[in-house]
């Protein structure tokens, strides 16, 4: 990661040594004015120097956030049956987040594997989306974020399979079989449930509610995006939303959910700005792995 | 169906419909039971024996029929049903000769 | 629970000694019974017993294991834990579904489950405290129901015994992925190999307790051998469990918890030590280590999902009607 960890020493006078630490009160007083203010003034963020790598956490970090969370059900669930497909869609996205940071090791080319970028790697360098790693809530709750998530997934993919880069390509190639699916599962457990009971359409009616002001960072775009799509890695991105929105519209109409309207919307995941949530997942996430570094498992 | 006398759980929830699974190992290969499951309708139980009764790759078709649309030959019929097929050698090949010289039949 | 509430069942009739003797033949020739055939009511009540403990004890089994799928140290464990936890989902299943040709639904053999009526296999109340533990579960839990399940699929009920070959099959994984855990700690860092050593330590006895009391205390085993619902004493069982670890245990340098383990040339077993069967008892009567948290996490997954399966089968009732309609 380049971004973050590189940001304390990209200090334009990183090797004048001693003007900060000789400010000795903290700097009250301390030296002159224009030592001072060196001293306080940092950089901006710099747009990324590896936008492929930038590219393929977000896409990998997306699922591995999302499969984690859906694997907390595995045994929990409200029917058997329902175990089961829980723990499939689990399976391939962290399967797919295995081979997107994999992927990103290589490109990133610091001998990272996807092991190392999943479990040393600290909150703010995760670049998921906010709505993966939101807390599970109830059954609906998880079926309608999945529904979201998946809905874009399968859109995105097939975006991708015809991009330029081969070996995302093929990885988007597989993964489209795999969402389809999910797609299936999520859409008819968001129906199921919307058009149910009354307790049950209350309750999705509710989770949309929330869940939706984490739906515009889906399509939020920046350099990263825009760098990937002049690199041919990423084509046509344009239709994406109006596409998402004709799905979900349709799926929700047929839930008896309405598009809700006017939400405040939240986002800076792409960016390492996460909601508290994702700080508690990684801690349990990784707790192994760090207590015990250099070790094989 | 047959008359609904068991006991319902206590909780007074009915259960969902019981669904009898068949997979399809190979193209061109014979559909064979592979279990049952439980589901809320057709398309249901279709997802769920995908992911119950086809996670290893054992399927590449799939059918699902309401266990209660079955209906299955009783034990006592076995002599009835399926003896007298055993007595009729003359459907099977090995009951006609071929003349001898024959040798591609 | 409200169980004063249910009927009881109505007493069998005393089946008639022909029969029997019929049932009893057929049983000797090594033919399989169907889900229609005539049975013996001891016959269908101990098939139901003896199955619907075996779907408990993989859906119960989720749970040891389900608590590390979260920490699982890298996304390939990760993977083959969500695998392995999801195969026993499926086991319980397909098990539940035997017992649906018997007669008894589902939701009946739950409810004895959550109101702490029906057993499940003991070792499931111990709690899984390290990471080890997911692969001496592997190796020990998986392997001793290898053990178990390669006897049952031979087991005369026709339904039982095929869920079992499908089961056989799915488990062997789940020993290799445990056995697999087992050798990478054993080769490990120090921390690693105490950390295996410990789990080892805490699931060696458990894992003997699996099979279930000594013949001369297992008030079923009889029968169950006689109509061929088991197929191998318990002690027979345990025995072959041992003879088979033991050389594992070598292979990756461990020990096991029992100075009274040493080979016996003449008779090529494994002998062990005495099992604690006081603490079995305690752990099969509700006061083992895990028993109320394993309830309780089964009863709440139960009950939080009654909206879900409520309403699942209520929007197929308003799609039904719409179809009819149409």
């Amino acid at each position: 990661m380049s971004e973050p960890t590189s940001a304390p020493n990209a200090r334009p006078d990183a090797g004048d040594a001693g003007d900060v630490e000789d400010g000795e009160a903290g700097g009250i007083a301390a030296g002159d004015a224009t030592t001072r203010e060196r001293s306080v003034a940092g950089v901006r963020r710099k747009p990324e120097q590896d936008p492929l790598f930038e590219y393929l956490l977000r896409l990998g970090d997306d699922r591995l956030v999302l499969g984690h969370r859906l694997s907390e059900w595995c045994g929990h669930g409200p029917i058997l049956e329902e175990d089961i497909a829980t723990a499939n869609v689990a399976l391939d996205l962290v399967g797919q987040a295995a081979q997107l940071l994999k992927l990103a090791g290589v490109v990133e080319g610091k001998d990272r594997d996807e092991d190392a970028l999943a479990y040393f790697r600290e909150g703010v360098e995760y670049r998921n989306c906010l709505m993966v790693e939101q807390p599970n809530g109830d059954f609906g709750y998880t079926m309608l974020r999945q529904f979201l998530f998946d809905a874009h997934s399968l859109l995105l993919w097939e975006v991708l399979a015809t991009g330029q880069h081969p070996a995302l390509a093929a990885i988007a190639a597989k993964a489209i079989k795999e969402t389809r699916y999910h797609v299936r599962h999520s859409s008819e457990w968001v129906i199921r449930l919307g058009d149910g009971t009354g307790e049950s359409h209350a309750r999705v009616a509710r989770s949309l509610l929330e869940l939706w002001r984490f739906t515009d960072e889906l399509f939020e775009r920046d350099a990263v995006d825009d760098a990937v799509a002049k690199l041919g890695v990423v084509v046509d991105t344009a239709g994406l939303r109006s596409r998402w929105d004709t799905m979900v519209e349709d799926v929700l109409t047929r839930a008896t959910l309405a598009v809700p309207t006017g939400i405040a919307m939240q986002s800076g995941g792409r960016r390492g700005r996460h909601t508290e949530h994702l700080g508690h997942l990684l801690a349990t996430m990784q707790i192994v792995a760090r207590s015990h570094p250099g070790a094989r498992w | 169906m047959a008359p609904d006398n068991k006991p319902k759980p206590a909780a007074g929830e009915e259960p969902w419909p019981l669904w009898e699974v068949f997979t399809q190992g190979d193209q061109g290969k014979p559909f064979e039971h592979a279990g049952s499951l439980h589901a809320t309708d057709a398309e249901h139980a279709l997802q769920n024996a995908r992911d119950v009764y086809a996670r290893r790759g054992e399927a590449v078709n799939l059918w699902v029929v309401p266990s209660a649309a079955i209906t299955a030959s009783a034990p006592g019929d076995a002599g009835p049903f399926f003896d007298p097929g055993n007595e009729k050698a003359y459907r099977h090949p090995q009951f006609y000769k071929v003349p001898r010289g024959v040798r591609v039949f | 629970m409200a169980t004063p509430a249910k009927t009881p069942p109505p007493a069998p009739p005393a089946d008639d000694p022909a029969l029997v003797a019929a049932f009893e033949a057929r049983i000797a020739a090594g033919e399989s019974i169907e889900p229609k055939d005539w049975m013996p009511a001891r016959y269908r009540k101990q098939l139901t017993r003896m199955m619907a403990q075996h779907a408990h004890s993989e859906i119960v089994g989720m749970l040891p294991e389900g608590n590390w799928i979260t920490r699982a140290p890298t996304l390939r464990r990760k993977m083959s834990l969500i695998a392995k936890v999801q195969d026993e989902a499926g086991h319980g299943l397909y098990i539940y579904c035997g017992t649906e040709t018997l007669g008894v639904e589902r939701d009946e053999l739950v409810e004895q489950l959550h109101d702490g009526r029906a057993k499940y296999s003991s070792i499931f109340n111990y709690p899984t405290l390290s990471w080890a533990d997911m692969g001496v579960i592997g190796w020990f839990v998986d392997g001793a129901a290898i053990v178990n399940q390669t006897v049952l699929a031979k087991a005369s009920y026709g339904p039982y015994a095929r869920a079992m070959v499908r089961i056989c099959k799915e488990e062997n994984f789940h020993k290799r992925q445990g056995y697999e855990i087992c050798a990478t700690l054993a080769k490990g860092t120090p921390a690693q190999r105490a950390m295996l050593q410990d789990a080892i330590d805490r699931f060696w006895w458990p894992s003997l307790m699996m099979f279930g009391p000594s013949d001369k205390d297992s008030p079923n085993s009889a029968e169950l051998l006689r109509w061929r619902v088991k197929r191998k004493t318990n002690d027979e069982l345990r025995q072959r469990f041992v003879n088979l670890t033991v050389p594992q245990a070598q292979a990756i340098g461990v020990t096991l918890p029992d100075p009274d383990l040493r080979f016996n040339e003449e008779t090529k077993n494994w002998e062990f030590g005495e099992i604690d069967w006081a603490e079995f008892r305690e752990v099969i009567s509700g006061n083992g280590p895990c028993n109320r948290e394993r309830l309780a996490a089964r009863n709440a997954a139960h009950a939080e999902g009654a909206w879900v399966r409520e309403a699942a089968l209520a929007h197929a009732a308003k799609r039904h009607r719409t179809t009819e309609a149409a």
